[in-house]
């Protein structure tokens, strides 16, 4: 392995020197014990970043010092909100560089055992999303960043906290009654009608041309009419979430049983197969990679259809009547709440089908080179 | 992780060979452990000489010339491009490689492909044109230049490629399986065009076949290869006159030394795969 | 994937044609007992005939029929003037402008990452997964506080709704660029190796011409994801103008015909965005040696 050159230490040495300068971290209030600590941390990180020290300890210093800079940092502002300075900051985007440089070294690993290689996939990016949300505490909490502008997470997490059963009540809404029944049915018509066009070849010519066009149409228009026709309940978010669905899996399905090969097609054709087992037999599977994909770009849009037509109208409850009216009333922290919430329920949506793809069309050359 | 250059000059002559290698070895590491794909190559390769590589699958025939061009790293051993390391030599753009695929840039017109090697190693526009002129012609595909590769046969776009690298005066032509996608009859005729392109350019040639045919036709030296772990199993000098017509191909001496190379080809090659 | 010569436009027109029956169908079916109710109310009777006259014509229908929704468009379009607060040209110009402000800076902003995914491994690994899971959230759920938040800081009218639309679009743009960027073959890059190229003469004579097919696909999706961005944008902002705001005041006035004509204008503007973007890949792509399908 090519030792790698990293400038970060040099970065790291010159931001604390520019920190020194401007010390202290907190405006016209010294607080010489954290601004040592701070400053001893930072000092040993950027030592092991440059020195020739064995691997195991670079790795170790990098892992701590930076995270202990920052979660001291931030401790710190608890007492003294918004009074954060220029050397605080600086102190802190030397912390960040250092745990860049341990990115950097994590990301050039090369080790060929499963288990490190998928602990890296999950350890790099999470450290990224970490220093997403350090420094958006640091810098709402460091510059008294008004709440209604953006709250910090930890004050998003407290209020997550705390409004549990509303929030509960309007998953159960949102997530459990319009996006359920409407994906299955909205998937269940796209399977079905394309089955149909892939029987008659005639439908198929018409609705193919239709269905690409469609996909580009801002189909969620529909929602306040849906509204009006089917009324406030879950009813109108499932009818929206159900249009929203069928054309993607329309299309897919109809171009996923056209992938065949003909030599595969007149395989079939000499076991006398009829057209249902022939599309039981062959062609269904052939087309589960295109139907999965479907599923997954549905999982996305059902909960977007389902939440933005909740912005039309609801009974009190669910996530898009939560988000616009706590957005009306300035509760910020409210809104992040429902809006970290849909997030996993997305991802897990999204994980959940990902996992069934996996198990059924593993035979995929994209599953097949994972493996190499 | 080279030798000095200085130790793997030949004894006699003050011009160095084209390609010296010493004891060559180079071992993958994949997930089914490592794989030896060149192991004790002692090979060396004078200036002007058209050397071809033949051998099954996997013998290292293709590494080996990717060694050569400094594409793979070798683990063991040490090897020589024109008296320097490969990396040396490519630096000084010593290199002209010739894929199996035509692997020309389907954004880029024949000439504007050509000229590609041209850009990068910044030539001036005049000298550009002059030398886009002349590789063409070398290829006769000069009424095609404004074409794109796609309105071309695939012949012809294995012919703008060997343009391409004849066109900045590369030292080494590296040629790997250059016509194993086309058909018998324009293989033949491109196996002429070569030889008739290396008698006026007078270039050393490295050439990675499966035909055992195109390896006699076209070389001065037949180098046998077999595999696990990839190694040089013999190595064949050819006597027949450099002035070659199609139908030499069914002299005695045509046959005796492809006769040669197959025998080669058996003593090393298992087939209880 | 439009329509073209080959044995479609019979099949697309008959289907269109179908749906339009079906529409009729739904008209009726849908207004008749808001119609017969009205006649009872009235008591009035009317022939079969001008029963079916009466369900086609109503000023707030159900579902407005098919002719209805074509007369508004029309009048709404053409018969207006520009400046005019009902001219549907107006309020798609409203979306219009964001929708193309953001799709510029998503598109760039997009481009620019998938560069940096590309060229630094740390940013790659640490970068990649979250931009992959962020395409499973729902994000159109922000646009309201996007937009109420950034009212909150004096910043209104066009650039709030333009950064739905750049938040949008710059997602698929970027995974999009990252594919493109990846394309070239191996051998494609041990060739500008045996040359000896510079890492930025791989990226402007390799990785960048061969990233375009790449970059025209995710701009396709980038630019409708941008009027929909644009479009639910314009919902919080209390329907002033654009056509999520004609949208909204459709259903707070129960004005189904408003509705349906926003919706069409919605329509008839992504369609002419993805063509624009289309007809400028087929152009480009053209002059850079595509096969001319």
């Amino acid at each position: 392995m090519k030792s790698l050159q990293l400038w970060q230490p040099w970065v790291v040495l010159l931001l604390l020197g520019m920190a020194w300068l401007g010390l202290p971290f907190h405006s016209a209030d010294p607080s010489p014990g954290l601004e040592a600590t701070v400053f001893i941390l930072l000092l040993l990180g950027a030592a092991a970043g440059a020195m020739p020290v064995p691997n195991w300890l670079r790795l170790i210093v990098l892992a701590v010092a930076p995270h202990a800079t920052a979660w001291l940092l931030i401790r710190s502002l608890l007492e003294r909100p918004g009074s954060a300075d220029d050397s605080f900051f600086l102190a802190l985007a030397a912390a960040w560089l250092l745990a860049w440089q341990l990115v950097a070294l994590l990301s050039a690993v090369r080790c060929r055992r499963r288990d490190v290689q998928a602990s890296l996939a999950l350890i790099i990016p999470m450290l990224f999303g970490a220093w997403i949300l350090l420094f958006w505490e640091a810098f709402t909490r460091g510059l008294g960043i008004p709440f209604i502008l953006l709250p910090p997470p930890s004050a998003i997490f407290a209020r997550l906290v705390t409004s549990l059963p509303v929030i509960a009540a309007d998953v159960n809404q949102t997530i459990f009654k319009s996006v359920l029944v409407g994906y299955l049915l909205g998937c269940g018509a796209g399977f079905l009608v394309a089955i149909l066009a892939d029987r008659i070849p005639f439908m198929r010519r018409g609705l193919l041309p239709i269905g690409n066009m469609v996909s580009a149409l801002p189909i969620i228009g529909v929602a306040p009419i849906m509204v009006m026709w089917f009324g406030f309940d879950w009813h109108s978010k499932a009818a929206v979430v159900v249009i929203m669905t069928f054309f993607p899996m329309l299309v897919n399905t109809v171009a996923g049983l056209s992938v065949t090969s003909s030599i595969e097609r007149d395989l079939m054709r000499t076991y006398a197969a009829g057209y249902w087992q022939s599309l039981v037999k062959l062609r269904l599977p052939a087309a589960a990679p295109f139907i999965f994909n479907a599923l997954k770009i549905n999982s996305t849009l059902a909960l977007i259809g389902a939440i933005v037509a909740e912005f039309f109208g609801t009974p009190v409850v669910g996530m898009g009547f939560r988000i616009s009216t706590e957005v009306g009333r300035m509760n910020v922290d409210m809104v992040w709440a429902e809006i970290a919430v849909a997030a996993v329920i997305g991802s897990l949506f999204y994980g959940v089908i990902a996992l069934a793809e996996r198990s059924v069309t593993f035979w995929h050359p994209s599953f097949r080179s994972g493996r190499a | 992780m080279h030798n000095p250059a200085s130790q793997l000059q030949p004894a006699s002559p003050a011009v160095p060979p084209a390609v010296s290698a010493r004891g060559l070895g180079l071992t993958f590491e994949t997930n089914d452990g490592p794989v030896q794909a060149l192991a004790d190559v002692d090979l060396t390769i004078n200036k002007g000489e058209f050397v071809s590589f033949i051998g099954p699958s996997g013998c290292g025939k293709t590494t080996f010339l990717r060694v050569i061009a400094d594409l793979e790293q070798p683990t063991q051993g040490a090897i020589s491009v024109n008296g320097m390391s490969p990396q040396q030599a490519r630096e000084r753009r010593a290199y002209g490689y010739v894929f199996q695929a035509a692997a020309l840039y389907p954004w880029r017109t024949i000439e504007n492909n050509v000229a590609l090697p041209l850009e990068i190693m910044g030539f001036s526009a005049a000298d550009k044109r002059a030398r886009i002129a002349r590789t063409l012609d070398l290829v006769n595909l000069t009424g095609f230049k404004k074409k794109f590769p796609w309105q071309l046969s695939g012949g012809m776009q294995q012919r703008a490629s060997i343009a391409r690298a004849l066109s900045f005066d590369a030292d080494l032509l590296l040629m790997d399986e250059p016509f194993g996608a086309l058909d018998e009859i324009v293989r033949d005729h491109l196996n002429q065009q070569l030889l008739e392109l290396w008698e006026r350019t007078s270039k050393t040639i490295c050439f990675v076949t499966h035909s055992i045919p195109e390896a006699v036709y076209l070389s001065t030296r037949i180098v046998v290869m077999s595999p696990r772990p990839g190694r040089v199993t013999d190595v064949i000098e050819s006597d027949l006159p450099r002035d070659r017509p199609l139908d030499i191909r069914e002299t005695p001496a045509f046959l005796a030394i492809a006769a040669r190379v197959r025998d080669g080809l058996r003593a090393g090659h298992s087939y209880d795969e | 994937m439009r329509a073209r010569g080959d044995g479609r436009v019979l099949p697309v027109a008959i289907i269109l044609l179908a749906i339009l029956a079906i529409w009729y169908v739904g008209t009726y079916a849908m207004n008749a007992p808001f119609q017969r109710d009205l006649d009872r109310r009235g008591g009035v009777t009317r022939s079969s005939t001008d029963f079916f006259i009466a369900t086609m014509t109503q000023p707030k229908p159900t579902l407005p029929a098919p002719h209805q929704v074509a007369t508004n468009v029309f009048e709404n379009t053409f018969l207006r003037k520009i400046t005019s607060n009902r001219s549907l040209v107006y309020h798609a110009g409203v979306t219009l402008a964001s929708t193309l402000l953001g799709f510029a800076i998503g598109t760039a902003l997009g481009i620019l990452i998938a560069v940096g995914i590309v060229h630094f491994v740390s940013l790659d690994r640490s970068l990649m997964p979250w931009l992959i899971a962020s395409q499973t959230i729902p994000i159109l759920a922000l646009a309201p506080m996007i937009i109420v938040v950034l009212a909150a800081v004096n910043l209104t009218g066009l650039l709030p709704k333009a950064l739905i639309s750049t938040y949008l679009s710059f997602f698929p743009v970027a995974v999009g660029m990252v594919k493109g960027l990846r394309s070239p073959d191996l051998i494609n890059l041990d060739l500008m190796r045996t040359y000896h190229a510079s890492g930025a003469q791989t990226f402007w004579k390799l990785r960048l011409p061969a990233s375009v097919p790449f970059l025209f696909a995710s701009m396709k999706v980038a630019i409708a994801a941008s009027l929909v961005g644009a479009i639910v944008g314009e919902l919080p902002t209390g329907a002033v103008a654009g056509i999520g705001a004609k949208l909204l005041a459709g259903s707070y006035y129960s004005q189904t015909i408003d509705m349906f004509a926003a919706l069409i204008a919605g329509s008839v503007v992504a369609l002419l965005l993805v063509t624009a973007v289309d007809l400028a890949s087929r152009v480009v792509q053209r002059r850079m040696g595509a096969r001319t399908a």
